[in-house]
């Protein structure tokens, strides 16, 4: 088979099962149990360090 | 040492340069040469000059003063692009103003792409530049990494500006759309391309909080796949070291499909992804509470990365790039159509519980519109993608109107948006000059976009139809020229509205010089902040 063929055919066929699942495994994996409290903390962490960077490392910030 | 390394890389460029405006053989390729040369002389007397002195970085700061240069460069590209874009729209309504004596520098073919440019890149650009800069720094709360490194992205962006606008307006160019820039300037954004990603993924490295917020997924994806996406469609032979011309690679049907996977990721990464980032940042923060789900965010991320890049093909359907590719583009196009609606709807319900700010923040009331739009302009696509409506709408005014509802709605909105938010903060002020200002700003920019969209709306889909009709015996009713005697109200109605939103960003750059000349500094803020 030529090189546009073969590629072709794996372009449908193996490499669209794999891209699907991968896809399908962000997803699951982006609602997966405990992973709530993480998100949360994410979506907020917007709000902190406005102004200055983190303390150096070992240090919280107040 | 390194001030010395510099020196003699910017004494052999000018050198390069001054032999180079000797030889050149066409003159984009010489005045590009001579603004090297210029270039290069002025960062070589700096370098020169400031050698030695001793730099003090602290590292307790973040590196802001990048992102007001990218504030100012926005704002004025900005302008600059408006207005150009309104001196083409007028020229299309009145062929006259192609002056006979600016034949070849100034006509519509030469401005057009001037125009494109200035929006996309030198106002998108720097946009997304100093945002990302911006955003990086605060979610990962390090200063931005690589030192000056930074700054070489800016200048170096400014200068392929500078390159690319002289180019064109002298012919230079390799006729691709939104990529018409030579392969010189071509190689140059790759430098300064690759330097971004270094600060970018060096500050992300070092970051401190333990996850990479959202906003940064999708500024990374833009920058990684736009550097995919410049080198795929920029593949060129250049047919003398001191000319402008090259030949491209590919060729026929491949050249074509190559530089609409270019064109439509352009739009889906640089266009989308890019200021989808900017959204996930400056709308939580404006409205200030976490974006309605963080979940659907990652949803929303790994959709669009999946979905957008197999989109390309439908801006060529009926031509002859095989059924199979075309229809390949029409279905992910319509697939596309749900994670962009996911996105638009996480932005908007980031407002729920605080929709009462609609009616007192005019910044939050634009960043909405601008999401509304994008929502807008993504159901849009899709459906234009569809081969049917194609046929119909394509090589139409109705794609233009596509294009500006997305470009002026969505990124001209969500970019007005994020520069008032920027300006106080960066500037140290207490609050922006005017908010009836901002809110004047916004009418104007909202009802130029409308005038535009629907004129282009009627104009497109009339002339699709004129062009289509046939008499009794299948013959073409209808000259081209018809059309565009037809369209000529709508051309007009469309330059108005593009005065408009000219006039809006005017307002906007007087109110954002006026809020860092004429208010008060923030009280505490700065010095007390560091002494902590």
């Amino acid at each position: 088979m030529d090189t546009y063929g073969l590629l072709r055919e794996f372009a449908d066929s193996w490499a669209l099962v794999a891209l699907t699942l991968v896809f399908i495994g962000v997803a699951v994996w982006a609602w997966r149990p405990g992973s709530a409290p993480l998100h949360e903390d994410a979506a907020k962490s917007i709000f902190r360090n406005d102004t200055k960077p983190a303390a150096p490392s070992g240090q919280k910030e107040a | 040492m390194w001030d010395y390394l510099k020196l003699i890389v910017l004494g052999v460029v000018a050198l390069f340069a001054a032999i180079a405006t000797n030889y050149a053989h066409d003159l984009a390729y010489q005045v590009n040469a001579l603004v090297v040369l210029l270039a290069a002389g002025i960062t070589f007397l700096w370098t020169l000059r400031t050698m030695g002195e001793p730099k003090v970085v602290n590292q307790n700061e973040y590196m802001d003063g990048v992102v007001r240069a990218g504030v100012i460069a926005t704002a004025f590209w900005g302008v600059v692009g408006f207005l150009v874009g309104v001196v083409i729209a007028f020229q299309l309504a009145f062929p006259s103003l192609n002056f006979e004596w600016s034949q070849g520098i100034l006509n519509f073919g030469r401005l057009r792409p001037l125009h494109t440019s200035a929006v996309i890149f030198a106002f998108g650009g720097n946009a997304l530049i100093m945002s990302s800069f911006y955003i990086v720094q605060r979610t990962s709360a390090v200063r931005l990494w690589g030192g000056n490194l930074a700054w070489f992205v800016f200048w170096g962006w400014q200068l392929m500006i500078v390159l690319a606008a002289t180019s064109y307006v002298l012919g230079g160019t390799q006729g691709k759309e939104y990529a018409e820039t030579v392969w010189y300037i071509d190689w140059w954004i790759v430098v300064v391309w690759v330097a971004f990603l270094a600060v970018f993924m060096g500050t992300l490295f070092m970051r401190k909080e333990p996850h990479i917020y959202v906003a940064n997924w999708f500024l990374l994806s833009m920058i990684l796949t736009v550097a995919m996406l410049h080198i795929g469609n920029n593949i060129t032979i250049p047919v003398s070291i001191f000319s402008s011309q090259s030949v491209q690679l590919f060729s026929g049907v491949q050249d074509a499909m190559v530089q609409w996977w270019y064109g439509h990721n352009a739009v889906g990464f640089f266009l989308t992804a890019g200021f989808l980032g900017m959204m996930y940042y400056f709308v939580p923060k404006q409205a200030e509470r976490p974006v309605f789900s963080y979940k659907l965010s990652i949803i929303h991320f790994w959709a669009l990365i999946f979905l957008y890049i197999w989109a390309g093909p439908h801006h060529l359907h009926y031509t002859a790039l095989p059924d199979w590719a075309s229809t390949l583009g029409m279905v992910f196009s319509v697939m596309l159509w749900m994670p962009s609606w996911g996105g638009m709807i996480n932005g908007l319900m980031t407002l729920s519980g605080a929709w009462d700010k609609l009616r007192t923040d005019p910044i939050i009331r634009m960043m909405v519109v601008s999401v509304g739009f994008y929502g807008m302009s993504t159901f849009e696509g899709p459906m234009m993608s569809i081969k049917a409506v194609n046929s119909l709408s394509h090589y139409t005014d109705w794609t233009i109107g596509h294009v500006h509802s997305g470009a002026l709605g969505w990124n001209g909105m969500i970019t007005f948006g994020a520069l008032y938010f920027l300006v106080p903060r960066l500037w140290n002020r207490e609050r922006l000059y005017s908010l009836s200002l901002v809110s004047w700003h916004f009418w104007l920019a909202t009802i130029g976009i409308v005038l535009y969209a629907s004129a282009m709306w009627v104009t497109g889909i009339m002339e699709g139809l004129m062009w289509r009709e046939v008499d009794a015996n299948g013959f073409l009713v209808n000259a081209f020229a018809d059309t565009v005697a037809a369209k000529f109200p709508m051309y007009v109605v469309r330059g108005l509205g593009g005065v408009m939103f000219l006039l809006g960003a005017i307002i906007m750059c007087y109110n954002l010089w006026m809020t860092v000349r004429a208010q008060p500094a923030r009280a505490g803020a700065g010095a007390a902040v560091l002494a902590e």
